[in-house]
């Protein structure tokens, strides 16, 4: 159904509440950031009203700068890993009875009623020496002497991707539950086996939706500060935790608020490129 | 024996059989429509021939070669859905050139081949446009060549037609039936429309709660149908009661029609007769008496419903055969005995 245009000011009215909200809640904050990020810090108090671009330049030092760097490679890690792991198993998902879907949805939502904090401590006991999972494998033989997997790289990585987890499969459900079935089986009838058919005529069927779900996590890893602390080394600390340490602790909004920006500044660019590439091969 | 062979095929899902003890054999060349109603199970009978489900007993054997257990990537057959399902990412050309590409030929053979195929749907120089721009019928073509890209030995067609409007419909039934003559392959139509079938099919299969009531010819389907589900299926028929008088002679509605002969030992059946071959005269002399209840002139054709004894039997002419009849006449209804077929009961 085509409706018409909105004309006068009257059709936008059911905006209004939106936009407002949009504003209180996001626009004046964020530029309230943008300018504390040029503000010049005050030791003794918070911070004084300035214009001065000292607190980017002290970010372009090479710490922050890989610090930035490890941020963007571990949400890009994670949003991979969710898409690889979350796009089979929820396209085997489709495929099974109504009650076993049903079964498997209501558990992925009970797992988004854990908190961060619920996550990062259930996961650093899982990887501890004394309880986890290594006592496991030396139970059953496959290593002599229990091991402790944290801190490190493999359990933030692992903690982040159980978070994001079932955000992907919820959000990669219903397309896979609307996609024609009878695509793959065509392939199947033209000489592709069930695997490549999936490649060849699922994957690019949903293209779309799969670029959507990897931004969306990838937005998701970089805002998450709790686990990297919980799970990882301070080498593993991704700039978010820089960000809570400088606000919180150090006292330093100016350059908090610089990093912030910072932040959201390459997040979008990457956003940006992602959905560039995308459109550019759809085209082709 | 070459072509295609179903040698007591069932399916079951849970405790319904979808497909029951069937048995068909199929010459190379020929044109089968599995027809009936829905949920008959002839969608399932031809999903297993493809291979996308398995039966839960019996065989499929194409040219001597047992491929009940072959998946269907490597059955080497070509398969047109209902919904058509051309990929949507895909040009028209990069569909048709699917299965080439899957098998490894060059890029100038499928440029070739796909080339080859257009022009055989009457659609040259579309190999570039998007799928999403065709219309309906170019789309079926589409999925036509697509499933023929690989000279498959066994065509496949699940209810083509039924995305079609009438009109295009029936030329779409005479292309496909000419292309298929002309390639010579086997091929398989499911379809519930009993005219599709009686244009395209050398073989018509007539099926009911997952069995073959009737496998013939078309016209033969037509006249001689097997039991009272396929007389009723194909075409309108009126389905009378016969018994055998004291004189053993035919009875129908209180007339003894002579030539017409019951099974031996029964002494109670029923016939199928077309309203095309129910005469209106006079009434007495023999005839079946009865009163017009309803004229329906449909301009090439009248339809005149007539009942006698309880039954409405339906009379079907064209407008120059039959004579002026009213609603409320008396009438006398002649069934010619060699166009009576008795059914199994």
């Amino acid at each position: 159904m085509r409706r018409e245009a909105p004309r006068s000011i009257g059709d936008y009215t059911p905006l209004f509440f939106p936009a407002l909200m949009l504003i209180v809640f996001f626009v004046v904050p964020f530029s309230t950031m943008i300018a504390v990020s040029f503000f010049k810090r005050d030791p003794a108090g918070f911070y004084k009203t300035d214009f001065v671009f000292d607190n980017y330049a002290r970010f372009l030092s090479t710490f922050f700068g890989s610090v930035l760097g490890f941020s963007l490679m571990l949400a890009v890690l994670v949003a991979i890993c969710c898409i690889a792991i979350a796009f089979p198993f929820t396209y085997l998902l489709t495929k099974q009875s109504r009650k076993v879907q049903t079964v498997w949805l209501v558990c992925l939502l009970s797992v988004l009623s854990l908190s961060e904090v619920i996550i990062g401590f259930a996961w650093s006991t899982l990887f501890s020496r004394t309880a986890g999972i290594t006592n496991l494998l030396v139970a059953v033989g496959l290593m002599s002497q229990p091991q402790a997997l944290l801190p490190g790289f493999g359990a933030v990585l692992t903690g982040m991707v159980y978070q994001a987890l079932p955000y992907t499969i919820l959000v990669l459900y219903p397309a896979l539950v609307r996609l024609d079935p009878t695509l793959l089986e065509a392939a199947r009838t033209l000489g592709a086996s069930p695997v490549r058919a999936f490649f060849n005529v699922v994957t690019p069927a949903l293209r779309n939706t799969l670029v959507a779900t990897l931004i969306m996590v990838f937005v998701f890893a970089l805002g998450c500060y709790l686990l990297p602390q919980i799970l990882g080394r301070p080498s593993q600390w991704t700039l978010s935790v820089l960000i809570t340490d400088q606000a919180i602790y150090q006292s330093n909004m100016p350059f908090a608020a610089a990093m912030a920006v910072f932040l959201v500044l390459m997040s979008l660019a990457l956003v940006g490129l992602t959905l560039l590439v995308g459109r550019r091969e759809n085209a082709g | 024996m070459s072509g295609l062979s179903l040698n007591d095929i069932t399916k079951e899902f849970g405790d319904f059989k979808a497909v029951d003890n069937v048995a068909l054999n199929v010459p190379h060349g020929t044109f089968v429509c599995l027809l009936g109603p829905s949920g008959c199970g002839k969608t399932t009978l031809l999903r297993m021939i493809a291979g996308l489900e398995e039966p839960t007993s019996g065989r499929i054997v194409i040219d001597d070669e047992d491929i009940t257990a072959v998946p269907t990537h490597k059955r080497n057959l070509g398969m047109v859905f209902q919904s058509l399902a051309l990929f949507p990412h895909l040009s028209v050309g990069d569909n048709i050139a699917y299965s080439l590409r899957i098998r490894g030929a060059s890029k100038q053979d499928q440029q070739k081949r796909v080339d080859e195929l257009l022009k055989l749907i009457h659609l040259p120089g579309f190999a570039d446009r998007p799928v999403a721009k065709l219309s309906g019928g170019q789309r079926q073509r589409v999925a036509i060549a697509r499933a023929l890209a690989l000279s498959p030995r066994l065509f496949l067609l699940d209810e083509p037609m039924s995305a079609l409007d009438a009109k295009l419909r029936e030329s779409m039934q005479v292309e496909l039936r000419q292309l298929q003559q002309k390639l010579g392959i086997t091929t398989i139509v499911v379809t519930h429309d009993q005219r599709e079938a009686m244009t395209m099919a050398d073989l018509v299969v007539v099926m009911g709660e997952g069995r073959i009531r009737q496998a013939a010819a078309p016209v033969e389907i037509y006249r001689k149908p097997a039991d009272a589900f396929v007389a009723d299926f194909i075409g309108s028929t009126n389905l009378l009661p016969v018994s055998a008088d004291s004189a053993g002679r035919a009875t129908v509605l209180g007339s003894a029609i002579s030539g017409l002969t019951l099974p031996s030992g029964g002494s109670k059946a029923s016939i199928s007769v077309r309203p095309e071959d129910v005469h209106l005269t006079a009434p007495g002399n023999g005839a079946i008496d009865g009163t017009v209840t309803f004229v329906r002139d449909l301009g090439g054709t009248i339809e005149t419903f007539v009942e006698a004894g309880g039954k409405t039997i339906i009379a079907v002419a064209t407008p120059r055969e039959r004579p002026e009849v009213k609603v409320g006449q008396s009438v006398g209804i002649v069934l010619p005995p060699e166009s009576c077929v008795v059914l199994k009961s």
